[in-house]
């Protein structure tokens, strides 16, 4: 074994080489361009050398799309698709369509989702499940809400049930899980319009089209996780099932299936999830609902009323998040012999009797049943009016955000972009393969030129290179932020700080941690007594319009001197856990449309508001794996370099960092990936990327050329996955991690 | 014990797993070694074994982890398809049974219960133990009336409605007896069932086992890596090195003649005299006179007597009728441990 790991290590050495004289060749040819000795030929494809490749990808599409007559049987579906849809419609929101029941009252799908909640979870999920309807009904986004929902409903279903068949297909048979492993990835990493416009021009503009392209959206990864739970099923209640005589249905029905229950109830959740992602996402293509009510709302820059949306889908998805996730955690519990049909099944009862109750309860109080125009409790318009006439023009928040917009445009994002441009195209190229052969291996980087040889001969390299630079740039200032942070927030609790030592480096860190603890208190308590001070405002406490200056400032600040003694003396060592994990854990199931709102809000439409949502994005993966690479480190191993007598800080270089740092890897690939798919939607806010060029093909139902942009996007994400995965298990495996 | 024809009978089996084993192992020549066929890149999960069960009889596997033990006792059920050589199950070529067949084979006359139990999660004890009963299509009311009295018998009345995660490692492994106990097999493999158990629960669940299988009077494959286990329980012991069995014979046997230098190591730190029968010493051709001891009787339970004792031959007796006689040095021999 270890000689066969030596001559591994050995190899990889002179594998390594060619890297090098890459490397080398990709510099000096750089050098020469900035010397301006390299014919332009050689800096940029020449036009006449780019392969006509979207006009053959149209063909293609047409020869499939009407000679093959695709078109018909999408078209035929999409009647069988609408049906239901209508269907789901009609019992949501009341659209006027079979059964012609509908719609269900608020009260009582409220109150069923709090049964579930309870069930699941007790009684926090029961009122997350309830309280995010009842929010959505209070606040009048009831319909909005149902439109969105009713694609749901019928996308989630659906992906489930191809996601499972496809899965228990991979597993069945190697081939198809070498055929599918490819797609699968490309699936995953290709950008959301590249989704949108073949649903489109397949199944109509519309809620069909949405729920096709959310389907598909979400359909990978419950493949993935459906052969990975049957893959993990222990042998031994496979021989068992066997040994019981099971037939080979019987085996899939009571041994394999039940058995993979985790892993399939995880597949549930990430499908639920994405398909809410996308589901808003599909307002591009003109599905009704929460998307695109949001996207609309953001277009007119009414940031109230977009906030209010934002929390509605925010709401959504968490509540749907840790639901399916209790489902997933909730073990079967046992009744005592002899317990009654009732009890065994109260929560089914209880549902059945409460869906019912609101039902009758809704014929005799309007209320109850569906809320008004005029009786809704949303402030969005006199938000709208704060934000941009209040808040916005705070001096501080002003001076601040100028300055970083100033500070990024000028002194990073400009300059990055413009260092990236100024490279030669072929010399690019060598650096990505040199790259993925230094840190993964050479199949990686033939992999990775025949991917960039796509992106340079696509004719479209200048914008994915620019591309590359939002993503970059975003994902590593997310690193700077959220590396420190995670360290913070996987560290113990924090001890008191010495002054007596002296100065050093342990007195440096302390009173940076100590200040950074301070002041997310610090901007915790703002948004307190912001809030709260215009709660009072509105209410009119202290009489009407005219406030004079000093009250208002000595209510604020009476406020805020409150909240930050609660926030310090009863949550602050909650904050930490609260703050960071929790944080993370529930950023991660909002859906990437949110991210562009306070982006918005805080940079107007600008690209500092594009890298602003990006990093937001990327910093929560990069939070999320830091601190489980961190909090994953043996103990033994900390406390050995603990005997030994290491510092603190010691002890995070030498030991933490490095047996983390594959997990990191991973945290840091998956922002790259979520960056990129971010720069997409950014496309929105009006960037010069390939997004903006995605976003008009949208327009002009451009297929070849959309196929070819997306496959520029998948390329390149994939090239920095494949390389990132193979170094971070490379490195887990040396590290005797797995 | 063996009283008619054996349950199984194996001859030459053979078990490779690499890449084409089957037309390697036609064309490998003679002789060659565990680590030879390695080299190759196949490993030897069962090499050239065979060896019979009969009826009733309670045969033990041995050996350490990787020695092939788990393997034939699934190529005896067919959980593994054999590489070479033949099986019989009660005269069945069991190579030779159709898919349908052989589940028939399972459903009818074969249980099995596994080191980490093998329970389905999602199933309480009462589903787990009726879950063979389900998949042959009993009713659902003469299924349960099964599971009961099984979950009697392995003394977890009260736990029907449990579900696995909620009882203990001893208690889970009752429920994995019991389910293999619904279908009333005639044969019934055991593989480390107690392994995984603490030794006081170990102990326990042994005595518990004995009673059962006085009780039943199965024809059993017991697997353990533990000799004191196989020593309690066994009829015959085979002990497997590198897929092969280097001997196979009862306790006694292996303990004072052992077969090869592995079995002579394996059985060193043994307590001889806890082992060998008065039945073993006993030699036909000597008498010796005065009180006979019992052919069943260990060297140790016969300890305070052989010290005593002054006869240099001590009768030995079945029942009534005398057997033969032991040489007091012998007895003495093996309860001090001199050679």
């Amino acid at each position: 074994m270890s000689m066969e790991a030596n001559i591994e290590n050995a190899s990889s050495g002179v594998w390594k080489k060619p890297a090098m004289l890459l490397f080398i060749f990709a510099v000096a040819l750089t050098l020469l361009q900035w010397l301006g000795l390299l014919p332009e030929s050689l800096h940029r494809l020449p036009e006449s050398l780019v392969p006509p490749l979207a006009p053959i990808l149209d063909a293609i599409f047409n020869f499939i799309k009407d000679d093959l007559h695709l078109i018909d049987l999408t078209r035929w579906l999409t009647g069988g698709l609408q049906w239901i849809i209508d269907a789901s419609s009609n019992l949501l929101f009341g659209k006027r369509r079979w059964p012609n029941i509908g719609p269900i009252p608020w009260t009582a799908i409220a109150a069923v989702a709090g049964i579930v909640g309870y069930y699941l979870g007790g009684w926090r999920l029961a009122f997350l499940g309830a309280g995010t309807f009842v929010w959505t009904a209070l606040i009048g986004q009831w319909k909005l809400a149902m439109e969105t929902m009713s694609v749901l409903v019928v996308a989630v279903p659906v992906a489930f049930f191809v996601g499972l068949l496809l899965g228990i297909w991979a597993w069945k048979s190697r081939t198809v899980e070498a055929a599918l492993s490819p797609i699968l990835s490309i699936l995953q990493t290709i950008p959301f319009f590249t989704y949108l416009l073949p649903a489109v021009i397949f199944f109509k503009v519309g809620p069909t089209a949405g729920a096709v392209a959310t389907t598909v959206y979400a359909i990978p990864p419950m493949v993935l996780m459906t052969t990975l739970g049957l893959k993990k099923v222990s042998p031994e209640v496979i021989e068992a099932g066997k040994m019981s005589g099971c037939t080979r249905w019987q085996m899939m029905r009571h041994v394999y299936i039940p058995s993979a229950r985790t892993e399939i109830l995880v597949g549930v959740n990430q499908v639920i999830m994405l398909s809410l992602a996308m589901v808003v996402l599909t307002a591009f293509i003109g599905m009704p609902g929460l998307g695109a009510k949001l996207l609309a709302m953001m277009g007119s820059f009414k940031l109230g009323r977009s906030i209010e949306i934002g929390i509605t889908i925010v709401l959504l998805a968490v509540m749907l998040d840790r639901l399916t996730k209790a489902w997933v955690a909730k073990q079967p519990e046992h009744f005592e012999r002899g317990t009654s049909w009732f009890v065994r099944h109260k929560f089914l009862v209880g549902s059945v009797l409460a869906f019912v109750g609101c039902i009758l309860l809704a014929q005799v109080w309007e209320l109850a049943s569906e809320i008004g125009r005029k009786q809704h409790f949303s402030q969005g318009k006199a938000l709208d009016a704060y934000v941009k006439k209040d808040l916005l023009q705070t001096p501080a928040l002003k001076s601040v955000t100028e300055t970083l917009r100033w500070f990024m445009n000028i002194y990073v994002l400009i300059p990055f972009r413009n260092f990236l441009l100024s490279i030669p195209m072929p010399a690019f190229v060598a650096f990505v393969v040199a790259f993925a052969w230094y840190m993964a291996g050479r199949k990686q980087a033939l992999i990775a030129l025949a991917f960039f040889s796509w992106v340079a001969f696509s004719g479209w390299w200048d914008r994915s290179v620019i591309t590359i630079s939002y993503v970059l740039t975003s994902t590593f200032a997310a690193a700077i932020i959220a590396i420190p942070l995670a360290v913070w927030g996987a560290s113990p609790p924090a001890q008191r700080i010495n002054f007596s030592n002296g100065f050093n480096m342990n007195l440096v860190i302390g009173l940076i941690s100590l200040i950074f603890r301070r002041s997310v208190i610090f901007m915790a308590s703002l948004i307190v007594a912001g809030t709260l001070r215009y709660m009072l405002w509105k209410l009119g406490v202290f009489g009407g319009e005219e406030v004079s200056p000093v009250l208002y400032s000595f209510v604020f600040w009476v406020i805020f001197a409150i909240s930050f003694y609660v926030i310090w003396r009863y949550v602050g060592q909650m904050l930490r856990d609260v703050f960071l994990l929790l944080a993370a854990d529930t950023a991660q199931t909002f859906p990437s449309f949110v991210y562009l709102l306070p982006a918005i809000m805080l940079f107007s439409i600008t690209p500092i508001a594009v890298l602003f949502a990006i990093m937001v994005f990327a910093m929560v993966p990069l939070i999320r794996y830091t601190i489980e690479g961190l909090r994953n480190v043996q103990s033994e191993m900390t406390e050995s370099a603990d005997m030994s007598g290491a510092t603190r800080m010691q002890k995070l270089w030498s030991v933490q960092f490095p047996l983390a740092l594959p997990t990191m890897a991973v945290g840091f690939n998956q922002a790259l990936m979520f960056a990129f798919f971010m720069t997409m939607i950014a496309a929105y806010i009006g960037t010069v990327d390939l997004g903006q060029e995605l976003q008009r093909t949208l327009a002009g139902a451009d297929m070849g050329k959309n196929f070819v942009l997306g496959l520029n996007v998948a390329f390149m994400a994939l090239t920095f996955d494949l390389v990132i995965m193979k170094w971070a298990s490379d490195k887990k495996k040396l590290l005797g991690l797995d | 014990m063996t009283n008619d024809a054996p349950v199984i009978s194996c001859k030459n089996v053979w078990k490779l797993f690499g890449p084409n084993p089957e037309s390697y192992l036609a064309s490998m020549p003679e002789g060659k070694s565990f680590d030879d066929i390695r080299a190759d890149g196949y490993i030897a999960g069962v090499k050239d074994v065979s060896i019979e069960v009969g009826r009733g009889e309670m045969l033990v596997i041995m050996g350490l982890s990787g020695s092939g033990k788990s393997t034939l006792v699934r190529c005896f059920s067919r959980l593994h398809d054999i590489t070479g050589g033949t099986i019989e199950v009660e005269g069945q070529d069991i190579m030779s049974l159709s898919e349908k067949e052989l589940i028939e084979l399972r459903r009818n006359k074969m249980g099995m219960v596994f080191q980490s139990f093998g329970l389905l999660p999602h199933r309480t004890v009462l589903e787990n133990v009726a879950f063979p009963l389900e998949m042959r299509g009993q009713d659902r009311h003469t299924r349960r009336e099964r599971a009961l009295e099984v979950i009697k018998l392995v003394g977890l009345e009260g736990r029907e409605e449990y579900f696995p995660r909620e009882l203990s490692g001893g208690q889970q492994q009752r429920v994995g007896i019991a389910r293999s106990l619904a279908i009333e097999p005639d044969i019934w493999f055991l593989d480390e069932p107690f392994s995984a158990l603490d030794p006081l629960i170990r102990r326990e669940m042994q005595d518990e086992f004995l009673r059962l299988q006085e009780l039943l009077g199965k024809t059993i494959v017991f697997i353990t890596h533990d000799f004191d286990e196989a020593l309690r329980l066994a009829d015959r012991i085979a002990i497997m090195k590198d897929g092969a069995v280097e001997q196979c014979d009862t306790p006694d046997q292996i303990v004072l003649n052992p077969a090869t230098e592995y079995v002579r190591k394996f059985t060193e730190e043994i307590d001889k005299a806890r082992v060998v029968h008065a039945s073993v010493l006993a030699k036909a051709d000597q008498k010796g006179a005065g009180e006979p001891v019992q052919a069943d009787e260990t060297v140790q339970d016969m300890a305070r007597l052989l010290v005593a004792d002054k006869r240099k031959v001590i009768p030995v007796a079945k029942g009534d009728t005398i057997i033969g006689g032991m040489n007091r040095q012998d007895a003495l021999d093996i309860l001090l441990g001199a050679s």
